[in-house]
């Protein structure tokens, strides 16, 4: 159905129903021209979009500090720059790849978007707030970058003490820039959890929240308890610097592993915050495509707030070889486990959706199966590095850079390119084009694969991380893996290209291109200002795939 | 009497007076946290050196901090008298037990200043600067520096909840609150009882245990 | 099968007597690891091909919108995987005990690190640097602790880590199966020099390690040692040699040994210290304003007080090798700077070298 005839409907709809036709409000790109339209705007969606922007840049950002570190590790010694600027390099890769891309990337973007449709609620519970929280979030993006620019930090982004107290790179600014990026996250996590508890729409209740939504909100819940403990560990090293109060300073009866406890308290548990977004669109991608309710419900939802609950302690695992006790390295490692088990009853629940559907095959589900993959072995090595005399040999080595890659970029960027695949229709009202997202898909997995088992077998080896140069026995492994790079950053570049001509040329979707049950896509194709013309009474559940495809979710005519 | 605009994304105003009090208090558990992270450090380093530490405790001046407890809770209690008078729509009574409160924290930030007056004089000074003679031990530096970085984030919470006190006054004053609009009001003073309740926590942490 | 595993998955040589057990659990793990996901993958790809939407529209009876697997299998699926994980991790804390409890009667060492080299102390008055001695055949424990930021201790041949902490005791052990050369790595980052923090253990026999800690000469075990595994970049020229008598040669290895020439370089390029080139007799300025004239009265009070008279416009950061070095080495050292006196490279010396006018 075009967008013209489709308004030709609803005026004459209207005119059924009413003397004078009331104009059919304009979609939410349209609702408002110019620049300060944008920049001044609460609506959630246009805020989402801006996110997006920035975040997509940042991730390109990272992308490019990943592969010149990769290019200088093609030989054992200097192939392109020196120690200092490599130990600035991976700084910045990790600091902008952690804090400003992946913490905010799928809440931000995405979350920003469907979650206040999928609620059935107009906008978030304080949009000026939003607003807000994309301006801090710019600030202290700006404040990093520039800080990481200029001084450059060369702490890696763990900023373990004494030797971020001690070194000459300006680490104070880049410390009070993640503090302020950290800030932003909050005001968002704030947002998401009361709107998620007082905008749900009439019918709404708890166990009809799009999983999704529960997974925003186990998200928030993590980052609103974790956030502050970072926030004020950082801020320490950072007054250190300043005052040299030596809190974590052995010189001064200090600690430095105290730091590592406070760092990973939070750091552990943001690990969470990055994966469980991933896994809430994963819930949302296996049900709509198999046209099937997940297997189960209750077990998605709920290993999301154990995930948010066991992710809290765990954190230990960190220390296994930093003068830790026998007796906490077995709780630690114990309690660890735990959220591999979460974890893995959400992977079984989604495979088991599959038995018996309809399943579509197309890009956001040729993620997802990317994403059972990576994620299952990713987090299966997870519980390996976590298992304690194994992790004596793996720790700080080039297997544990892997796990984590295959976890934050294995699951959290199949996820969020799944997501920009399958919501693409609704954020723009188009469809990108099949045959070339599915090329581009294969090519971010071989890429993907290419570039970190190499590094499995490299920590296996014995290869430290952060390493700027190394023993020559290491190097044809590395030169693999800094090929697999190379492909996977062109096979993202293409993935970027591909979507960004979908929106220019791509066909245009009707409201419900993929024929999902979820709320989100029971708006106009691409949605106005307050998303609903009548604010709609949910008569069922998001996944009730087997009720007829007639019955409508939204009933217009309630109230 | 004022009359508020609706948000028109919420229904009506008691939900939306709901989603405020719930942010207010997820972000006060926030604000919990960041000092609880100080606390965990304090935990750990007495566990360290608990003898340093209770000398090191034995040494601050517990008048001014009882002193301290004391003025504060004052300023809670008339705090939330004040809520009461904007309840009953006494807004000039309200203005008033603010600026009363007002004071009290202003009282409570000057005494504080004295007592750090007193220990610039012995020579206590946070890390490094540390250069007391008679009280010496790293732990005791230590015990100096964690009191410095709680007393000082707990004045900054302090210097904060002033200034929103000082725009609860302003409207109470020009009669911008009353029995029906009173939510902001109400989040302002919860924001003083944050302050309150972190000081309660202070207090025996750093003046009281020093057995 | 252990040897096949073993360079499958690029495991380096199980040369402690922990690293054959430790390397059996890893490969339990990796295996059920890769079992498991490659199972998940593969029912996860059964499904999406077995019930893709073209076929089960053309087999309506096979969609069924309610189906859900058994309970018993939900249960069975994640209590079996409960067990694996119970397993590997009792195994691998019984592991991490036997790692971190050191048998009684080990070799105690203390080793210090800081950046970028590692000391070690040995009972006794001997004392190394970047090479560790230790028997073969009898447990060694090493006591870390660290002078400036946290680094850690990392043999891949032996499977152990410790991280070196400032202001903490640290400990670690391993117990050498064979007389053999092993890379030590760090594996804690601590700024510029990390990657190049390296070091060697040398494992004796028990015989020669007694000799070389009763003063035995340096070189005579090291002679018997078989070829190097690997291509340490530390390494100038070869270790396993026939004893030289020339006081030059000695002084060269001496100076390799001690990990002199990891900050000095002896061609003239720039480096953490002063190059060697052309130094000998040259002036020097000091940080303190004044010059002295190098010669071999202070090349050796550099050596063993750098701080005494520190050399303008470079970091303090020489450790003072006093106790550490015996004075044939001094001597052997000296020879070998001097030998480099005409060697040319020497960029321009700093201006302020003029004003203290001619030698």
């Amino acid at each position: 159905m075009t967008e013209q005839s489709r308004h030709r409907e609803d005026i004459e709809a209207g005119d059924l129903f009413a003397d004078v036709p009331p104009p059919p409000p304009p979609d939410y790109l349209r609702d408002g021209r110019g620049i300060r339209s944008w920049l001044l705007t609460t609506d959630h969606k246009r805020i989402a979009l801006m996110f997006y922007a920035v975040i997509v840049a940042m991730l390109a950002l990272g992308g490019i500090f990943a592969l010149l570190l990769r290019t200088e590790l093609l030989t054992p010694d200097q192939t392109i720059m020196t120690a200092p600027v490599y130990n600035r390099m991976f700084t910045l890769h990790g600091v902008t790849m952690v804090f400003l891309f992946m913490i905010p990337s799928i809440p931000a973007t995405f979350g920003n978007f469907v979650l206040p449709i999928m609620l059935g609620a107009k906008d978030l519970a304080f949009p000026r707030l939003n607003l807000a929280s994309f301006y801090v979030y710019l600030l202290g993006t700006g404040v990093t970058l520039a800080a990481m620019v200029w001084g450059g930090v060369d702490t890696g982004w763990t900023f373990y003490p004494p030797y971020s107290t001690s070194t000459e790179s300006s680490v104070f600014p880049v410390v009070v820039g993640i503090f302020i990026v950290g800030v932003s996250s909050m005001m968002t996590a704030i947002n998401f959890i009361v709107t998620t508890h007082t905008l749900r729409a009439k019918g709404m209740n708890w166990f009809r929240l799009p999983l999704f939504v529960w997974a925003m909100y186990a998200t928030s819940v993590i980052i609103l308890l974790a956030t502050p403990v970072i926030g004020l560990s950082l801020g320490l090293v950072g007054a250190d610097r300043l005052y040299h109060f030596g809190i974590f300073d052995a010189r001064f009866g200090g600690d430095p592993v105290l730091f590592q406890h406070l760092f990973w308290f939070y750091s552990h548990p943001a690990v969470y915050i990055m994966i469980l977004p991933a896994m809430g669109v994963i819930s949302e991608l296996v049900s709509t495509f198999s046209r099937k309710p997940p297997s189960s419900y209750d077990a998605i939802a709920m290993s999301s707030l154990g995930i948010a609950f066991v992710g809290f302690f765990g954190w230990g695992h960190h220390m296994f070889v930093a003068g830790m006790s026998e007796l906490d390295a077995g709780i630690f490692g114990g309690l660890s486990m735990f959220v591999a088990i979460f974890s893995a009853i959400k992977v079984f629940t989604w495979t088991a959706t599959l038995y018996r559907g309809r399943v579509a095959f197309n890009t956001p589900m040729l993620y997802f199966f990317w994403f059972l993959f990576l994620f299952t072995f990713g987090g299966m090595t997870g519980v390996a590095v976590a298992t304690q005399s194994l992790d004596v040999h793996w720790h700080d080595t080039y297997f544990v850079v892997a796990h984590f890659h295959f976890i934050m970029v294995g699951g959290t960027i199949t996820a969020f390119l799944g997501a920009a695949h399958y919501w693409f229709p609704k954020m723009f009202g188009r469809l990108y084009s099949e045959r070339m997202g599915l090329l581009t898909s294969v090519s971010v997995f071989f890429g993907f694969l290419f570039t970190f088992v190499p590094q499995f077998l490299l920590g296996n080896a014995g290869m430290p991380r952060r390493y700027y140069s190394y023993p020559a026995r290491f190097q044809w492994l590395n030169v693999v893996s800094t090929g697999g790079a190379y492909l996977l950053a062109g096979a993202l570049l293409l993935t970027l290209i591909n979507l960004l001509c979908a929106l220019k040329w791509g066909r245009r979707a009707g409201p419900n291109p993929w024929g999902s049950h979820g709320y989100e896509w029971m708006t106009r194709a691409i949605p106005i200002k307050h998303n609903f013309e009548t604010p709609p009474v949910i008569t069922r559940g998001p996944y009730d795939y087997h009720l007829p495809e007639e019955m409508p979710h939204v009933d217009p005519q309630a109230r | 009497m004022s009359t508020r605009r609706l948000a028109e994304q919420f229904e009506d105003l008691a939900k939306q007076d709901h989603a405020a009090r719930l942010a207010m208090w997820i972000f006060l558990a926030s604000e919990i946290l960041l000092f609880a992270a100080l606390f965990a450090l304090y935990t750990s380093y007495r566990a360290m050196y608990p003898d340093e530490f209770a000398r090191a405790a034995a040494h601050n001046n517990l008048a001014i901090g009882t002193i301290n407890t004391f003025i504060l809770i004052t300023s809670s209690a008339t705090v939330a008298l004040a809520l009461w008078a904007v309840r009953g729509g006494l807004q000039r009574l309200a203005g008033w037990l603010l600026i009363f409160s007002i004071g009290c924290g202003l009282l409570f930030l000057v005494l504080k200043g004295v007592e750090y007056g007193q220990h610039f004089r012995a020579g206590i000074y946070p890390g490094a600067g540390y250069r007391s003679a008679e009280l010496t031990g790293q732990g005791v530096v230590l015990f100096f520096t964690l009191y410095f970085l709680i007393t000082g984030l707990h004045a900054f919470h302090v210097v904060v909840g002033l200034a929103v006190l000082c725009w609860m006054t302003a409207g109470s004053l020009r009669g911008r609150f009353g029995p029906d609009e009173h939510v902001r009001f109400e989040l302002g003073t919860l924001y003083w009882h944050l302050v309150d309740i972190v000081w309660i926590f202070v207090w025996p942490l750093l003046y009281l245990l020093h057995r | 099968m252990n040897e096949l595993l073993r360079r499958l998955l690029f495991l380096p040589p199980q040369a402690s007597t922990l690293a054959r057990d430790i390397d059996g659990l890893h490969y339990f793990v990796i295996i059920s690891t890769m079992l498991g996901a490659l199972l998940v993958t593969v029912v996860g790809g059964w499904f999406l091909i077995r019930y893709r939407r073209a076929y089960v529209d053309a087999h309506p009876d096979e969609y069924d919108v309610q189906a859900r697997p058994p309970l018993w299998m939900k249960i069975a699926a994640v209590g079996s995987l409960f067990l694996l994980f119970v397993i590997w991790w009792s195994i691998g804390i019984r592991q991490y005990l036997e790692l971190r409890v050191a048998p009684e009667g080990a070799l105690e060492i203390y080793v210090t690190a800081k950046q970028w080299m590692w000391k070690f102390a040995y009972p006794g008055a001997a004392r190394t640097i970047s090479v560790l001695y230790v028997p073969a055949g009898r447990p060694v424990k090493l006591i870390l602790t660290s002078r400036d930021v946290i680094h850690s201790f990392y043999v891949p041949d032996f499977r152990i880590k410790q991280d070196a902490i400032p202001g903490r005791y640290t400990t670690e052990w391993f117990e050498a199966r064979s007389p053999g050369v092993y890379e030590v790595l760090c594996t804690e980052y601590c700024g510029t020099g990390h990657s190049m923090m390296r070091g060697r253990v040398v494992a004796l026999d028990p015989g020669d390690f007694d000799r070389w800690l009763g003063g035995a000469d340096l070189e005579t075990p090291l002679a018997e040692l078989p070829p190097q595994q690997y291509d340490p970049p530390w390494v100038v020229g070869q270790t396993a040699r026939a004893p030289e008598v020339d006081p030059v040669v000695i002084g060269e290895r001496v100076a390799e040994t001690q990990g002199c020439v990891r900050c000095h370089s002896i061609d003239g390029t720039p480096h953490i210290g002063p190059t060697w080139a052309g130094l000998w007799g040259s002036v020097v300025p000091l940080a303190s304003g004044d010059t002295v004239i190098a010669d071999g009265a202070y090349l050796t009070e550099s050596i063993m007080d750098p701080m005494a008279k520190l050399h303008r416009g470079f970091p303090p950061l020489m450790p003072s090798y006093l106790g550490k070095i015996r004075p044939a080495e001094v001597a052997a050292i000296l020879a070998f700077i001097q030998s480099l006196r005409d060697v040319e490279a020497q960029p321009a010396p700093p201006p302020a070298t003029r004003d203290g006018g001619a030698p």
